[in-house]
């Protein structure tokens, strides 16, 4: 260790530092800031682009809580939330366990498996619409092979949300994987050796040893998964646009609808402020959570 | 150089502890789970090699019989793909270029001052769904008439590029043994050349990870392009979208459009497979 330095000398060190980093505010306060500053000022407009803008206070928002049809969007955003996050869960976690083991091509297999992560969400979609297709789609044509009747998947309003859901399990999964595979790889071996000597089953040791070892990891799973299905954007809209009807309307699709087809500005600002708000709390419910269950 | 081989130690002890031999049973498992991801991408290249007659069978015919090109120079010839695929390079390079000549310093900045704040912002950011970023840029877009250019497309891009880059070297650089750094500066060293010349050659592997998730995820990117993109300057996923589904329904040239789209982003993961999972156990749970 050396001797304590002179304020000045850490002061100006501290100076610099700050130099590697003001370029990057620069850049963050034009296009992350900015942008959220004017949002929360133009919610308080009634502002359609190519008409004249007057404040309006809270209105917008007034007009938003009473609205039926964004409503609709919130609770459609929420059940497909809670699918698209529990469901990858709990496969990617079962996934990971399986990676965890030693078996013959596993780097090879799990490079297969992680494909789908970083396919491109628009390619992805076109292609699940064509699967999804009633009359001549594969899914129904391998639901017939295991007896099963043909579903109408995304043209059904009651089956499109779970349709949807499982492009994004599709999707997803492998993050999960990845994440919990990580922590799988930093246990400690020493619970494992000592509770086999007492006689524990598998499921035993993944039940109380794995299983609350892992918990942070998957919590940070879920936190990622959470926000990243809340703003699911492009498979809803390139595979329904929030049909049939509005059956599949998320918030994100009602506020492209308000924002870029009405150019609805004001009505719009304001569905983001709401939104913001909605994924930040369920983002920081979650980090408490895994804050309560740190095993460090 | 000490980071990625203890990120890959540390996988290694795990798998020579925990992991049992192979049985029947996993065996199967392993093929439960690894075959859907497969199998949509293998019907996508199936789609892509037929010709229409054969794409709208019922029941679908799986093996292409012959496999014909047709799709492919279909899309080709008869959409401009061509150019989008450079608009595509040009936005997603460009993003990407700007984020690391200034991501970079401020990664390391931060791992420096322990400024845990900015990357709350960044988290933030993180949070905050695209559209919000788009509504504001749109406006000040069309302000400087620059509405259906590529630098608008580039510029926000940034919003991806940028919080990729900086958080995720902002965690690679914590993990860099300070050690050497401290050495450099009591002789003398200036923050620049330490960083220049000590922390960047060590982060070398870092910087190639965030330059191609940074590339991946504004590649991937649909929305930005779709509102602010004009005829000429769509992106590849955009012109995909609105091009080929709108003005012609047929499945092959689509799944074929399908295919060039996402080739690129699955040949870059395939080549930092193993790093990906270094980089989300070192970035992807930070704080853990």
């Amino acid at each position: 260790m050396p001797p304590a330095r002179p304020a000045r000398f850490l002061a100006r060190r501290r100076r610099s530092y700050f130099y590697f980093i003001a370029p990057t505010l620069v850049v963050v306060g034009a296009v992350i800031i900015f942008p959220w500053l004017y949002t929360l000022w133009m919610s308080a407009f009634d502002w359609t682009i190519g008409s004249a803008a007057h404040y309006v206070g809270l209105g917008n928002y007034e007009k938003l809580f009473t609205n039926q049809r964004f409503g609709e969007a919130v609770l459609h955003t929420f059940y497909f939330t809670a699918l698209a996050v529990a469901a990858p869960l709990v496969l990617g976690t079962a996934a990971a366990m399986i990676f965890h083991r030693e078996f013959p091509f596993r780097g090879m297999l799990r490079g297969l498996f992680i494909m789908p992560m970083m396919a491109t969400p628009v390619a992805v979609a076109l292609v699940w619409t064509m699967m999804f297709h009633p009359q001549q789609g594969v899914l129904n044509y391998l639901l017939s092979l295991i007896g099963l009747p043909p579903s109408l998947w995304v043209y059904s309003p009651t089956v499109v949300i779970p349709s949807l859901v499982l492009v994004e399990v599709w999707h997803w999964t492998p993050l999960v994987m990845l994440i919990v595979l990580g922590g799988l790889a930093a246990l400690p071996t020493e619970p494992y050796e000592s509770a086999r000597l007492d006689g524990a089953s598998e499921w035993q040791l993944f039940r109380f040893i794995t299983l609350p070892l892992v918990a942070p990891f998957i919590l940070v799973a879920a936190v990622i998964r959470t926000i990243d299905a809340l703003k699911t954007f492009d498979t809803i809209y390139v595979i329904t646009g929030g049909g049939p009807g509005t059956a599949s309307e998320t918030i994100n699709l009602y506020l492209y609808l308000q924002a870029f087809a009405f150019y609805n500005i004001g009505t719009a600002s304001a569905v983001v402020v709401v939104f913001f708000v909605i994924v930040l709390a369920l983002a920081l419910l979650l980090l408490h959570v895994r804050e309560k269950t740190k095993w460090t | 150089m000490r980071t990625p081989r203890a990120g890959i130690a540390l996988i290694g002890r795990g798998r020579a502890s925990a992991a049992r031999c192979a049985r029947p049973a996993s065996a199967l498992s392993v093929l439960v789970i690894v075959s859907p991801a497969v199998l949509v991408f293998l019907w996508m290249l199936s789609l892509s090699l037929k010709n229409e007659i054969d794409n709208l069978a019922y029941p679908p015919v799986f093996i292409p019989n012959p496999p014909t090109f047709a799709n492919f120079l279909q899309v080709f010839e008869q959409n401009s793909i061509g150019r989008y695929l450079w608009n595509s390079i040009v936005v997603s390079g460009g993003a990407t270029l700007i984020a690391l000549l200034i991501g970079v310093p401020a990664g390391f900045g931060i791992a420096r001052l322990g400024a845990k704040r900015l990357i709350v912002l960044i988290l933030i950011a993180r949070m905050t769904p695209a559209l919000s970023f788009l509504i504001p840029l749109f406006a000040v877009f069309q302000f400087l008439r620059l509405n259906n250019t590529l630098t608008a497309l580039v510029i926000t891009h940034l919003v991806i590029t940028v919080p990729i880059i900086v958080y995720f070297m902002a965690g690679y650089f914590e993990t860099l043994p300070k050690e050497l750094e401290e050495a450099a500066l009591i002789d003398g060293a200036s923050v620049w050349s330490t960083f220049r010349y000590v922390a960047l050659p060590l982060a070398r592997p870092g910087i190639v990870v965030g330059t191609i998730l940074a590339f991946i995820f504004s590649w991937n990117n649909f929305v930005f392009g779709a509102v602010l993109a004009g005829r000429e300057t769509r992106t590849l996923p955009v012109a995909v979208y609105n091009v080929l589904t709108f003005e012609q329904l047929a499945w092959g040239p689509l799944a074929a459009a399908a295919i060039i789209v996402t080739l690129p982003v699955l040949l870059l993961t395939i080549l930092i497979q193993k790093e990906i999972v270094v980089g989300l156990t070192h970035g992807g749970v930070k704080g853990g």
